[in-house]
């Protein structure tokens, strides 16, 4: 048993004396204590939990009775032989208990002289990503633990670059069970010089190493006679003197998310919320975004009396000298220097479902107290979490991490996540099984245009189809006369409109009559009637619909000219492939039969060359497919085209 | 508590009493029909103090439930009803009618009576008047499953925890999203610990049951545990007589379940220095977690708060 051996702790926890002689004096010091937040992070046989164990031990926030527990716990499944396993303090569930590994985010408490800890403790496991980008969204700050005897590891590569990634500015990187290399410097060095080089490469910018032992105590509470080589503080020396982040955010400008309108009465209505960032006082001048208008602070309203003034981290009420429109969703701001408001982003995205991330498909988003309606683009990459390596994606699934552009369905107020994040960090929700199913991390947005004092939106073709929830095409049915192209068209049609997707079919029908009844049916007219026929499918789809067009078609070249005109992939030719012979032998319009008595000219198939597509996206066989068959795998193909999906 | 007109850090207990807020705000803003769990104990007595301050100038914009077992001190009875008036909300008594009707008690019926008048009871009481959500006062550092529950904890249609299946809970953004049904279940104090809660109850005046406070009073030793007898329904068995001793509680619930401790402290730093000074963990007065080390999760699972 070591516990017992390492009795320098006292000087940080010794508070006994204190307690038992002055509590008044006590309790006075103690309120003045500052919390901070950190999660541990470290592989499975790092001693992850033990280290918490010895933390929470130290600082007697374990009483006799739950040390009786375990000892005897301890004695029946722990890992440590007769001694007491500390792993155990902080291994909740019982199927857990069992796997003898933690499989969640749990959070633990303790506190020293200066301060309280929250601590966040998540698994080393690799299909746990999801867990601590839980366990960090809330950290100040995160301990990397590095087994002395085994290095750099990829758990500690992945670790570090989840904290990163979430944006924990303080990274101590804790080189554990220094007692079983004998507290070797050169180990120790080592270790920290290969873990300078890979923060360099991905872009940390500063970590605080520190030698330490969880089981044996040394450099956890005070310095360890064991390294007189190492000249930095002890960890919870360090863990008592960071800056929280609550802290260094009140000096940036005030942002304060309003969660709920306070109208006890017509004569009171105040706006409730907790400061994200700034500072705020009485007289203030502030604007209220989404709408841009500005008031002055009148009160900042709490029950203890009115505040002079209110920081980042605190909840209060404001009211405001001008009557304004501000409503739950809004911002609150410093009036100089407002966020921005945009509805197209990049972002980063870890994905925390089994179900896999659907492109196309619209979740809902919460950030700060915002909730709309959002769709996600396939993602440009993925990120290996090992190695960091970018790999190309079209989905993500259950921890993977991608970056990908995300539109919402009205424009929402944000800052880039690194600034704030309370406008930068989100979480979206399946809208059918109303989980949440993935973290994001807001970057930056698209259109820089959409700041709030510009409200200029370009109304391009991307915003006509975003508008509609879907991407452009036309879908240009070709073959010969009595094929079935339009049969089917119209199929797709209805189908496309029963799923809610703005639509519109071209034929015979609706060109020929208007647009098109200058024209005959020569070749030169056949290839008019087609470029005209292109021109007005392309405006469609400009306007964001699918197009669906519904003409024989003959001729490659024109075919290839309306292909041309439109963006790549928008274009789906769809080849109704169905022999001259059963065309004609259905010949539902008479049409064949006046060919052949030579009552029309230039009929194709009869007396006019089809020419068969050679590269069609699709060729539906009429003979072996019926038409609801064939609309079918068309809507499916339609739909499956788009870089989302419905 | 006053906040400090300087840019200095906020303290801790600043920033637990900001996350409550924050976090019972939500739930105003989000919860069709939301309830607070009020147990009349020095939880609850600060839950109910920082709600207050959540809406001020408006009451609380959500009724008080008590979810009585009819075992409760009567010290609490008075507490509950003065502690609504207080705050100007409606208070909500459920009492299981089947417990009732077939005078389940705790000397008789061991853990069938928590399970009747509490699980069952506030099973009841949500699905009555249909609550979405409901906030209770439970604490992470009170015991080990609690400290993997999420702040927002769900419920399916039939009030089940899945331990296995809890929502990510990231920065503060908290999914109120649920099909029809399901409930929450929210805990705004998760990241007190006791002591937080006792200087916060010191440092604001907060109003609690006598009974944490030392007094004389009559009790009866029994199975290493110090009861208190409440009222003339306690059942002695043979040989007891009641023996005034000077006893306080550090965790109230059903008299002839609470075991009190031995002491003097009658005010509220003594009982924090008797805090700080003792080695007995908090719930080793409440005879439901002595079963099994893994029975609070159990509970739990079957849905118990």
């Amino acid at each position: 048993m070591t516990h017992s051996e390492n009795i320098d702790s006292e000087t940080i926890y010794k508070t006994d004396t204190l307690i038992a002689e002055d509590i008044d004096a006590y309790l006075e010091a103690h309120q003045h204590k500052t919390m901070l937040r950190f999660i541990t992070c470290g592989s499975v046989d790092d001693g992850k939990s033990t280290l918490i164990g010895r933390l929470l031990y130290d600082s007697k926030m374990i009483f006799e009775d739950q040390l009786a527990t375990l000892e005897a716990d301890s004695k029946k499944v722990g890992t440590q032989g007769q001694d007491i396993d500390f792993a155990l303090l902080v291994d909740g569930l019982a199927a857990e208990r069992e796997q003898g590994i933690t499989i969640d985010v749990a959070y633990r408490f303790f506190a020293t002289e200066k301060r309280k800890f929250i601590v966040a403790d998540t698994p080393g496991h690799e299909q746990y990503t999801r867990n601590m980008v839980t366990g960090a969204s809330t950290a100040d700050l995160a301990i990397i633990l590095i087994d002395a005897r085994q290095g750099i590891l990829t758990q500690t590569r992945r670790h570090s670059y989840l904290a990163h990634l979430i944006g924990i500015k303080h990274l101590v990187v804790a080189v554990n069970k220094m007692d079983l290399v004998d507290y070797d410097q050169a180990v120790y060095d080592q270790i920290i010089a290969d873990y300078a080089a890979f923060a360099e490469e991905i872009g940390i910018e500063a970590f605080t190493p520190i030698p330490i032992s969880g089981l044996a105590g040394d450099n956890i509470t005070s310095k360890s006679t064991h390294t007189p080589w190492y000249d930095g503080p002890a960890l919870v020396e360090h863990l008592e003197n960071v800056e929280v982040m609550a802290t260094a955010n009140q000096a940036k400008p005030l942002r304060m998310t309003v969660q709920w309108v306070n109208r006890p009465n017509l004569d009171f209505r105040g706006f409730s919320g907790q400061i994200a960032s700034g500072t705020v006082r009485s007289g203030d001048e502030v604007r209220v975004l989404p709408s841009g208008k500005t008031s002055t602070v009148k009160r900042i309203v709490t029950m203890d009396g009115d505040l002079e003034e209110a920081v980042a981290g605190q909840s209060v009420t404001l009211t405001l000298a001008e009557e304004i429109d501000c409503s739950r969703g809004d911002v609150i701001a410093a009036a100089d220097a407002p966020p921005q408001v945009a509805d197209q982003f990049e972002s980063t995205i870890v994905w925390m479902d089994e179900a896999e991330l659907l492109p196309g498909r619209s979740y809902w988003m919460k950030i700060g107290t915002q909730f709309v309606s959002v769709t996600i683009q396939s993602p440009k990459y993925q990120v290996n979490v090992n190695n960091m390596e970018q790999l190309a994606a079209k989905t993500l699934e259950l921890n993977g991490i991608g970056v990908a552009e995300i539109a919402t369905d009205r424009p929402i107020i944000f800052e880039p996540y690194e600034d704030n994040r309370d406008l930068g960090g989100f979480i979206l929700i399946d809208k059918i099984s109303n989980a949440t199913v993935a973290a994001g991390m807001l970057h930056f947005c698209l259109r820089r245009s959409q700041n709030v004092h510009w409200q200029d939106v370009d109304i391009d073709r991307a915003a006509h189809a975003l508008q509609k929830r879907q991407e452009p095409r036309v879908v240009w049915f070709t073959g010969l006369s009595g094929s079935g192209k339009s049969t089917i068209a119209n199929m797709v049609e209805k189908r496309l409109h029963a799923l809610g997707k703005h639509s519109f079919l071209l034929d015979g029908d609706n060109v020929r009559h208007g647009l098109n009844k200058d024209l005959g049916f020569t070749d030169a007219d056949r290839v008019e009637n087609i470029r005209r026929i292109g021109e007005v499918a392309k405006l469609m789809a400009d306007a964001g619909l699918i197009v669906l067009t519904a003409f024989i078609s003959p001729f490659r070249a024109e075919r290839q000219l309306v292909r041309s005109m439109l963006p790549e992939d928008e274009f789906i030719e769809i080849f109704v492939d169905t022999p001259l012979a059963v065309a004609e032998e259905r010949d539902v319009k008479g049409l064949y039969k006046k060919a052949r008595a030579g009552e029309l000219k230039n009929f194709t198939g009869i007396d006019s060359d089809y020419e068969t597509p050679e590269n069609a996206e699709m060729r539906i066989d009429t003979t072996k497919m019926s038409p609801e068959e064939a609309a079918e795998i068309i809507v499916d193909k339609i739909v499956g085209s788009w870089s989302y999906t419905i | 508590m006053q906040h400090s007109a300087t840019a200095t850090p906020l303290t801790h207990l600043q920033r637990l009493e900001s996350e409550a807020i924050h976090i019972m705000r939500e739930v105003a803003a989000e919860a069709e029909n939301p309830v607070m769990l009020y147990s009349v104990g020095k939880d609850s007595a600060v839950m109910l103090h920082v709600a207050k301050k959540a809406f001020f100038p408006s009451p609380p914009p959500f009724p008080l439930l008590h979810v009585d077992t009819t075992w409760k001190f009567q010290e609490m009875y008075r507490m509950r009803e003065k502690a609504a008036k207080d705050a100007g909300m409606e208070l909500l008594i459920h009492q299981n009618p089947e417990a009732k009707e077939r005078g389940i008690n705790p000397f008789d019926h061991g853990a069938v009576h928590t399970d009747m008048w509490k699980t069952q009871g506030l099973k009841q009481a949500l699905d009555h008047y249909g609550f979405d959500a409901a906030f209770g006062g439970a604490r992470r550092d009170e015991e080990k499953s609690r400290a993997k529950e999420r702040i927002f904890s769900f419920r399916s249609a039939n009030h089940r925890w899945d331990p296995k299946n809890q929502r990510p809970e990231l920065w503060k953004l908290y999914n109120t999203q649920k099909a029809k049904g399901e409930s929450i279940r929210v805990f705004p104090l998760s990241n007190w610990t006791e002591l937080d809660i006792w200087q916060y109850i010191h440092l604001e005046n907060i109003d609690i049951v006598p009974l944490y406070f030392s007094a004389p009073r009559p009790t009866v030793e029994r199975d290493g545990m110090l009861l208190m007898v409440d009222d003339e329904r306690f059942r002695f068995e043979e040989g007891e007589e009641p023996v005034e001793r000077s006893i306080r509680f550090r965790t109230l619930g059903c008299y002839p379940l609470t075991g009190a401790v031995e002491s003097e402290a009658t005010t509220l730093p003594q009982i924090i220095q008797e805090m700080l000074l003792t080695t007995t963990s908090e719930r080793q007065g409440r005879a439901i977690d002595h079963d099994q080390a893994a029975s609070m999760e159990k509970k739990k699972q079957e849905g118990y708060f």
